[in-house]
């Protein structure tokens, strides 16, 4: 009833490519970033901002990096927290290094020599496919962890090998409050998400499904091989970076090599399976899934600890956070696949009968 | 003449896929090779396009001579081709299918396509109006959304042969394209192929099993058996010829 | 150059190789039979490591702790094949993976919610010290444990060996692992086949989880023993039982002399990353591993 398409004829192939042919979506999604931009600063709870929002929509940006690399261009990669690492920290390096540095132009830093990592390892996905090129990418991740641990320079000869990100300050004025980095956050992860969706929807885009589905069939049509796989690589690490950056700017503060191990690359992966692989908007709902999990499952047992009065150990709500979440994910692969996003989509689609039943 | 073979042979392994076969296509032709299953016809195909590489022999394209080929500079030279099982993108469209044909037509780096107006958005408009204009003449609009996976074999031969032709190819080649069609379906892809060889001016070789398509749309015909050619010329000479009646019964020799 | 030494470090990296063969072989078969990469073959070897030591410390007797770790094991793999592996028999191998990751982190969860999160020491009667009459006579010092394991690993894999190649529940398995539908149709039955794949492969994450446990302790790194495993099966292939064994030696021979050779020049600690790295090189030249099959793609 709300959400029908009656009256809305496109009569260009301009109007029919938009991002969102139907009005009502070009609306919510007006009203999404007005809320985000505008409200959320302003009544939201600090806490909620510092350790929910903002890191929620870094780990998006890590997700959406993840996805054009594994969900669009199909190279299964398990090294995601190393091109953070490699963002973070060279990020924190050209900010130190490098007198006048802007700080967004730090994080473009980070994010290109991630990029560049993400070229030197995805050299090998021009060979090797599948799950032997995952496991070609956990060398990436054990590698570049030990050199930023061994190699003293990453971390400015400190001798714990932790850096402290320096203060933000963005045309004179100093980003300190929750609010002000979510809202740089925002701005960042916003513009790059727009980037993405425009390339996934040019011909770059094709060129990475086309690979994912049928290599051979692709090279034969003239889609370079090596050249795509690597850009894929690329633009992913990019992303990646450019989180990593953000991971240790506007929410970590004081970051450790060790904030960026194996298992960060995993929840990275598991935002993209639940959220849906290959899908720009899958990668902020698994995101938001895998953040604002691990909440409810604690409220949850502290109200049933409460209701019950029984003792429930942290150890055991974190024994059940870990079945709970492979449980989910199995479930996922079984009953959908394509993950949230799909789901998404089914619900739009129905709601587009509504209240009619076909 | 667009195209010459001159004794090409192929093996793999001890297998002998093609010996010593030699023949030519005129442009704007339709060359139909025909043979029993097993004669090396999809090779013949592959070597052609570039998939896979002959031990001997050479091939020559718009004068131009190479003892093998390269998928990608065969595509960049013109040559586009079909493939028997299907080789679509599954996962994406049939509109998104056919536009990734037009790769080698597109010049805007991703740094253009990420910021999308200007060059990068003119230039995908401009190649989707082209893509239109071959869903138009294939009939496909009313699926030109659905996921290529999810259509019948026959409407999805027909995307393939979209997504060839939006190369704007000057050979195509076309491997069985009436592979499990009904009559009729049958009846619109000669439609489309004799279309496509008159509207576009397309040299075609095709491979095909249906005797009475072959007769009726192609002007010569080639025919292989054990990876040898046993017989070329008009339709007429072909089907008196003894040697292909014998191929095809299976007579020992 | 100290001979000795070398021979040392070299035995030792032999061994140590032969340990992650263990865990490779479960992996091996899973793959064998079912196609199914299994990334939770770490898991299970912490679950069984870990079910057996809390078995037996609660006084149980050796030989029925064993018995009932292995019943479980096998109870386990039943209850994989019927939630995980059946509903998504048709999909993809990547989907397959992703389903085995989230089977680590539900083990994972579910071995520390029944026996809890205490590292546990194990003993199996063969001592962790040097052969004497090696380290007198030549100085060099290699573990009796490390050959005992050694042992085991051979005589595990001279059996599965013969058991895929010669029996007739073999050849069903390896039909099954090529094509699940021909399987079917030529009458095997599949269920059946995937329960004994992995209780079998029960089995051998229960004696690498015994080996492991005696040499780190049977505590929650074990799982990522496993990623270790992960450059065996690239050199050796996947498929492959003695190819597990080679990867393994291989690996764990590189490794250890990397790390005591060329470790002090860069400040050590390359053993977090340098088996991967040689993984990788030698799939650089063999796409395929050592002992895979070469993928003709046909158009």
């Amino acid at each position: 009833m709300l959400y029908r398409e009656a009256g809305q004829f496109k009569s260009s192939y301009a109007e029919d490519q938009q991002i969102f042919p139907i009005r009502q979506d070009r609306v919510a999604m007006a009203l999404l970033l007005l809320f985000a931009f505008v409200v959320v600063p302003l009544v939201g709870d600090q806490y909620w901002l510092s350790a929910i929002i903002t890191p929620f929509l870094i780990l998006s940006l890590a997700a959406l990096g993840l996805n054009i690399l594994t969900g669009y261009a199909g190279q299964l990669s398990l090294g995601t927290a190393a091109f953070m690492a490699v963002g973070a920290f060279m990020a924190y390096n050209a900010e130190l290094r490098i007198p006048g540095m802007p700080i967004v132009g730090a994080f473009v830093v980070g994010g290109v020599c991630a990029a560049m990592v993400g070229l030197v390892f995805g050299l090998p996905s021009v060979r090797i496919k599948g799950f032997y090129l995952a496991v070609a990418t956990l060398a990436c991740q054990f590698f570049v962890l030990w050199a930023i641990n061994r190699i003293g320079w990453f971390s400015n000869y400190s001798t714990s090998g932790v850096i402290t990100a320096q203060k933000i300050e963005i045309l004179g004025y100093d980003v300190v409050t929750p609010a002000g980095k979510y809202l740089l956050t925002l701005a960042i992860v916003a513009v790059m998400a727009l980037a993405a969706k425009n390339l996934m929807r040019s011909e770059t885009g094709r060129a990475f499904m086309a690979v994912r589905d049928m290599d051979v069939a692709a090279s034969v049509i003239g889609i370079p091989m090596m050249r795509t796989k690597l850009l894929a690589f690329a633009i992913s690490s990019f992303y990646c970076g450019v989180a990593g950056a953000l991971y240790a700017f506007c929410y970590l503060g004081t970051v450790e090599p060790e904030a960026f191990t194996l298992d960060l690359s995993f929840r990275v992966l598991f935002m993209v399976i639940i959220g849906g692989v290959g899908s720009i908007l899958g990668s902020f709902l698994g995101a938001a899934f895998i953040t604002l999990f691990p909440i409810f499952l604690n409220r949850g047992s502290e109200w049933i600890s409460d209701a019950f009065s029984i003792e429930i150990q942290s150890a055991t709500v974190s024994n059940l956070e870990l079945i709970i979440f492979g449980g989910l994910i199995i479930f996922f692969l079984i009953v959908e696949p394509n993950g949230l996003a799909r789901l998404w989509q089914i619900t739009k689609e129905k709601l587009r009968l509504w209240p009619f039943p076909h | 003449m667009i195209l010459s073979v001159e004794n090409v042979s192929l093996s793999f392994g001890g297998v002998k896929a093609l010996q010593e076969v030699s023949f030519d296509v005129e442009q704007h032709e339709v060359r139909a090779i025909i043979g029993p299953n097993g004669a090396g016809k999809s090779s013949l195909l592959n070597v052609l396009n570039g998939v896979y590489h002959p031990q001997s022999g050479r091939i020559t394209f718009k004068e131009k001579t190479f003892e093998d080929m390269d998928p990608r500079q065969a595509a960049s030279m013109g040559i586009a081709r079909t493939f028997q099982n299907i080789a679509l993108f599954k996962g994406m469209s049939v509109l998104d299918n056919i536009m990734t044909g037009r790769n080698l037509k597109m010049g805007c780096n991703f740094l253009q396509q990420a910021l999308w107006l200007g060059p990068a958005r003119r230039e995908e408009l401009a190649h989707r109006h082209a893509v239109e204009e071959i869903i138009d003449f294939l009939e496909i609009e009313h699926i030109r959304r659905t996921p290529v996976g999810r259509l019948p074999y026959g409407l999805q031969k027909r995307v393939e042969l979209g997504r060839a032709l939006a190369a704007e190819p000057e050979l195509l080649l076309l491997d069985e394209p009436m592979a499990g069609m009904n009559l009729e379906e049958k009846q619109d892809m000669c439609r489309f192929i004799l279309d496509v060889n008159d509207h576009y001016g397309t040299t075609l070789v095709l491979i095909e099993h249906d005797m009475g398509v072959v007769m009726d749309i192609s002007s010569r015909v080639v025919v292989l058996d054990y990876g040898r050619k046993i017989a070329d010329g008009v339709p007429a000479e072909i089907r008196r010829n003894q040697k292909v009646i014998d191929a095809y019964l299976g007579v020992a020799h | 150059m100290d001979v000795a030494f070398f021979v040392e470090v070299l035995a030792g990296g032999l061994l140590a190789g032969v340990m992650y063969s263990l865990v490779a072989l479960g992996f091996v078969l899973i793959y064998k039979a079912s196609g199914v990469f299994n990334f939770a073959q770490g898991a299970m070897v912490f679950f069984a490591a870990l079910t057996f030591v809390s078995l037996l410390e609660r006084g149980w007797n050796f030989w029925l702790a064993l018995g009932v770790t292995l019943a479980a094991m096998v109870a386990l793999g039943m209850a994989t094949e019927r939630v995980v592996l059946r509903p998504l028999v048709n999909q993809p191998p990547i989907t397959l993976f992703m389903a085995t990751i989230g089977l680590t982190f539900v083990l994972e969860g579910l071995s520390q919610l029944a026996w809890g999160s205490q590292p546990h020491g194990l003993e199996l009667g063969v001592p962790d010290v040097p052969m004497e009459w090696l380290s007198q006579g030549w100085n060099i010092n290699i573990s009796q444990f490390d050959l005992f394991a050694a042992f085991v690993a051979g005589l595990l894999v001279a059996v599965l060996a013969v058991f895929f190649q010669k029996t007739r529940i073999g050849r069903a398995l390896r039909a099954v692992a090529d094509d699940h539908q021909a399987a079917l149709a030529v009458g095997i039955p599949l269920q059946h086949i995937w329960t004994i794949v992995w209780g079998v492969a029960g089995f051998v994450a229960l004696v690498a989880g015994m080996m492991w446990g005696v040499r780190n302790g049977v505590q929650y790194s074990l799982t990522f023993v496993a990623l270790k495993a992960l450059p065996v099966l690239l050199i050796g292939g996947f498929e492959s039982i003695p190819g597990a064994i080679l990867g393994g030696v291989i690996i764990g021979a590189t490794e250890k002399l990397a790390e005591v050779y060329l470790g002090p020049m860069v400040g050590g600690g390359i053993e977090s990353w340098f088996a991967y790295v040689v993984a990788l090189l030698f799939l650089l030249a063999r796409p395929e591993g050592m002992f895979g099959e070469k993928h003709i793609d046909r158009v």
